[in-house]
Parts: C-alpha cells; sequence; structure tokens
C-alpha cells in the first residue's frame, strides 16, 4: 500500500478528481495549503504600502491506493494537473504501514 | 410666496392629519417648517449611519482580522459615549451662548429643551432635532481619530480619550467655528460642514495619537494588510451615501442651498476616487480597490468645508485636487516621515480638510450663498483664503495641543498601549474576550 501526496494548483482539483474517480479511487482527503517553491510569491499594494506574500495558495491531495493502482494515480495526477507553467506542483510517494476503515475495523487493502 | 403656498397646498393633507395628530405645543410653533424637520431628521439619521456602521466596517475591513471586533467596537463605543456626554454637557457648550471660545450652561443636562424651545441657529426645525443632528457629528469626529491608533491601544484608554477629547477639543472648536458668537466664525472663517471642526480635527488628532503612542511592533517591515476589502468598500459606499446628510444637511433646511450641497459632494467625490485611481495606476501600476475607495473618502472630506458655498465647477477641481494630494499623503509622505498612522486618518482626514478649507476660501461664491458681496476669491475676494488660514491654523495648535496633554495625563495613569503580547496576539481576544473564526 501507498500513500500519494499531491500538491497542485487549486483550479485543477475538479479535474483530478474526476480522472482519479474514473481510474477507481475509491475516497481522497483535500487540504488548503500554501507553500512555496520555485514558484515566487507576489506582491500585493495597499496605500503604498507593499508586501511580498511569500507563500502560495495551493491543494494537498492524500490518496492512499493499492500498489497495483500507484503508478496510474501518479500519471493521472500528472496529466490532469499540469500546465507546463511554472508552479504546477509536486508528487510525493509514500509506503504505508497499515490502513483501518474506522466504522468496520476493516483492515489495508479492504479498507482502502 | 407662491413656492410657498403651493409647498403648503402640496402637504396640506399631511398637515392636517399631523395637526390633528400632534401636540398642541407643534401647532403652536409658526416659525418651524415641516419640510426642514423631515429632511434634518432624515440627515441625522444618515450622519449615524456614516459612523455605525459606516466607518466601523470601513476601518474594520483595514486591520487584520484579530483586530476587527475591536476596531468595531470602537466606533460603536464611541457612539453610545459622546452621545450621553453630548446630552449631559456637549451640546451646551458647543451650541448656546457663551463667549467666543465656548458655550454657556443653559443646556446642562439638555436642561430648558422642551417641545417649543428652538435654537436661534437653526430657528425652522425644533432644538430636539438640532441636538440630535448635530451630536451625530460629534460622534463621527472622535471615531474617526481611531484610524490613527488602531492595533493598539488599550480600551480603557481610549475610553477616557474620547471623552476628554469631545468635551475639552470637539465643543469649544465646533463653538468656535459654528457657535452663537463663535471667534473663528464671527470673523468670517467659512466651513459649511465640518473641514475644520470635524475632518482637521479629527485627522490632527490622529497625527498626535500615531506620534505619542508610537509605531505598532514590526511596522513597517512587518505585513499590516487589509483582512477584508469588501467590508472597506461597504463602508466606503455607507460613508458616501451618509454624507448627504452631513452636506446637504448642514443647510439646515430643505432647500436650494442643500440641493447645491448635494450636487457639490457627489461631483467631489467621484472626482476625487478617480483622481486617487488615476494617481495610483500611474505610479504603483495597478488601479487598487481600497486606492478608490480611499479616495472617495478624501473627496466628501475635501468638499465637507466648501459644499454648500462653491459651484459643481469648484466641486471637481476641489474634488481631484483632494484625491491626488491625499494619495500622495497617505503613501509617499507617510512613509517619508515614518509615523505610524494605521488607516492614515491624518492623510486622509486632516489633509483633505486642509485642501478643502483652503479651497473654499478660493471656490466660494456669492452664486450659491445668495450674499450681495464677494464671498471667495473666485468673487474678487483674495482675502478669504487667508481667513481660511487662520481658522485651520487655530484649529490645528488648539487641537494638538490639548489632545498632547490629554494623551499625556492618560499616559502617566492608566497607560495608552496594550501589552506586546495584546498587541502579537490580537486586540479582539486581549481586550474583548471574543475573535472571529
Amino acid at each position: 500500500m501507498k500513500l500519494v501526496m499531491a500538491i497542485i494548483k487549486p483550479f485543477k482539483l475538479d479535474e483530478v478528481r474526476e480522472a482519479l474517480t474514473a481510474l477507481g479511487v475509491q475516497g481522497l482527503t483535500v487540504t488548503e495549503a500554501r507553500g512555496f517553491g520555485r514558484q515566487k510569491g507576489h506582491t500585493e499594494i495597499y496605500r503604498g504600502a507593499e508586501y511580498a506574500v511569500n507563500f502560495v495558495p495551493k491543494i494537498k491531495l492524500e490518496i492512499a491506493v493499492s500498489n497495483d493502482l500507484v503508478e496510474r494515480v501518479v500519471d493521472t495526477i500528472l496529466k490532469t494537473a499540469a500546465t507546463g507553467r511554472i508552479g504546477d506542483g509536486k508528487i510525493f510517494v509514500f509506503d504505508m504501514m497499515q490502513a483501518v476503515r474506522i466504522r468496520t475495523g476493516d483492515r489495508n487493502e479492504e479498507a482502502l | 410666496m407662491i413656492r410657498m403656498i403651493l409647498r403648503h397646498a402640496a402637504i396640506a393633507p399631511l398637515a392636517l392629519l399631523a395637526a390633528c395628530l400632534s401636540a398642541p405645543a407643534w401647532a403652536d410653533g409658526p416659525t418651524l417648517d415641516k419640510g426642514d424637520t423631515a429632511w434634518m431628521l432624515t440627515s441625522t439619521a444618515l450622519v449615524l449611519m456614516m459612523t455605525i456602521p459606516g466607518l466601523a466596517l470601513f476601518y474594520g475591513g483595514m486591520v487584520r482580522k484579530m483586530n476587527v471586533l475591536a476596531t468595531i467596537m470602537q466606533s460603536f463605543a464611541v457612539t453610545c459615549l459622546v452621545t450621553v456626554l453630548w446630552m449631559i454637557i456637549g451640546y451646551s457648550f458647543a451650541f448656546t451662548e457663551g463667549n467666543g471660545f465656548i458655550g454657556g450652561l443653559s443646556r446642562f443636562f439638555l436642561a430648558g429643551m422642551g417641545t417649543t424651545a428652538v435654537n436661534s441657529l437653526a430657528p425652522t426645525i425644533p432644538e430636539s432635532v438640532y441636538m440630535c443632528f448635530q451630536m451625530t457629528f460629534a460622534i463621527i469626529t472622535p471615531a474617526l481619530i481611531a484610524g490613527s491608533f488602531a492595533d493598539r491601544m488599550k480600551f480603557s484608554a481610549l475610553v477616557w480619550f474620547m471623552s476628554l477629547w469631545l468635551v475639552l477639543v470637539y465643543a469649544p472648536i465646533a463653538h468656535m467655528v459654528w457657535g452663537p458668537g463663535g471667534w473663528l466664525g464671527g470673523s468670517g472663517v467659512l466651513d459649511y460642514a465640518g473641514g475644520t471642526v470635524v475632518h482637521i480635527n479629527a485627522g490632527v488628532a490622529g497625527l498626535v495619537c500615531a506620534l505619542v503612542l508610537g509605531k505598532r511592533h514590526g511596522y513597517p517591515k512587518v505585513p499590516f494588510p487589509p483582512h477584508n476589502l469588501v467590508l472597506t468598500v461597504i463602508g466606503a459606499s455607507l460613508l458616501w451615501v451618509g454624507w448627504f446628510g452631513f452636506n446637504a444637511g448642514s443647510a439646515v433646511a430643505a432647500d436650494v442651498r442643500a440641493g447645491m450641497a448635494m450636487a457639490a459632494t457627489q461631483i467631489a467625490t467621484a472626482a476625487a476616487a478617480l483622481a486617487w485611481m488615476f494617481a495610483e495606476w500611474l505610479v504603483k501600476g495597478k488601479p487598487s480597490v481600497l486606492g478608490i475607495a480611499s479616495g472617495a473618502v478624501a473627496g466628501l472630506v475635501a468638499v465637507t468645508p466648501a459644499s454648500g458655498f462653491v459651484l459643481p465647477s469648484g466641486a471637481l477641481i476641489i474634488g481631484i485636487a483632494a484625491g491626488v494630494l491625499c494619495f500622495f499623503a497617505s503613501t509617499s509622505l507617510k512613509n517619508a516621515l515614518g509615523y505610524d498612522d494605521s488607516l492614515d486618518a491624518f492623510g486622509v482626514h486632516a489633509i483633505g480638510g486642509i485642501i478643502g478649507a483652503l479651497l473654499t476660501g478660493v471656490f466660494a461664491t456669492m452664486a450659491v450663498t445668495g450674499a450681495t458681496d464677494p464671498v471667495g476669491w473666485i468673487d474678487g475676494h483674495a482675502g478669504q483664503v487667508i481667513t481660511q488660514i487662520k481658522g485651520i491654523a487655530v484649529t490645528i495648535i488648539y487641537d494638538a495641543i490639548v489632545s498632547l496633554v490629554i494623551l499625556w495625563v492618560i499616559d502617566k495613569t492608566l497607560g495608552l498601549r496594550v501589552s506586546e503580547d495584546i498587541e502579537r496576539e490580537g486586540l479582539d481576544l486581549g481586550l474583548h474576550g471574543e475573535v472571529v473564526p
């Protein structure tokens, strides 16, 4: 089992979700996040005072998947979240020790 | 005369009804004018709306979210505080016979203000209405000051400062300019709706507060961005609408000068909003929402002393001048001098008020006032500009000195500033025990 974490542009969220659902992904978690990478922040000006905003708004996705689905999930996110411009985000894949569905107590693959 | 008859004929059914329903005192007051009274009741409500919720939202949107409640609380608490103080002593000090500097005690606790009472300054409306109308001006003036020390004054210190300032600064200045026998008004200073009394007065007190309290921790390195400019724009819009009560209401009559004051107000405000927007666009590259809203307020401020004295062409020029100059005052001047006037009470209200007061001396005209002698420079009476400078100078000097003394006394007793912890964690939680999630 793997945990896929993806940082994407906020307006790409619906497109990514649709593509992942079509792939058979049963659920995912979305967090509104802020951060910086190679895409620098922006400058805001209020009554002449300039403020550098270093952290850009992003969406963080967390998707727990079985091993056989991982590559297709990563490819799908790669295709649908990309605009080709700086700031498209990143994908991280982790080994996952255990998964438990709280309602039933199902473990691991059954819980995904 | 024909106009009078027509006007009365038009409202005859209403008047008849009113006569049947109203107290005898009303029917006995032959000098009262129902049209004037109706307009002044309306104006009073409009001007109250300028402070709550207008100014409260205008300022509230400009601070960080952790200080929004404390900022709105300032406007609301000042509204309540000034109402009671005005009833007790403020109105009497400002608008009754006394000497050239301050009024008397004849309306202490509004003594003698019965249903038949009339103030000689407003002979066609009940004194109760005039007292309330002037009360709304007394409310907004100290509330404006709060913009200069946003994010850092103790609430207890604010309550004391606003109370003392109202009685020791606002009431005397209002008396000197507008009151019966007032020294400045008597010597020819023109201030239709409060360029000196309200705006220069509040703006200069604001600068003194900003200097005495000192900068916010981290200013100007730490950003203090507005948390919700939508609130600010709603506030600015309510100020704009309410200002018709402020300026056109200062005719204290529903007449031709009220109409001209309304026209001048609308034109100057729009011109100033555009002027600020274009100046910012040129200098900073983008026309900001906060900019156009600030420009509108600057225009409203500058046309305040002039409305009721100037033609629409004069109002247009006043608006353009206010928009451009207040933009530079609130951006370049503030940064160059380094004071932390958080929400630009000085840059908008004092600078706008000074521009307006000076240009009133230039553009005031007998064509609007109906005077037989020349009024402003445009009529050939250049000396009016000198008279205006005198009014501005007296207001600034008196206001700055007394405000300084009040602040010094509060600083030595209660203390003016919140602790550094409260400043960092937010005044909402620290002072009021509440937060906006």
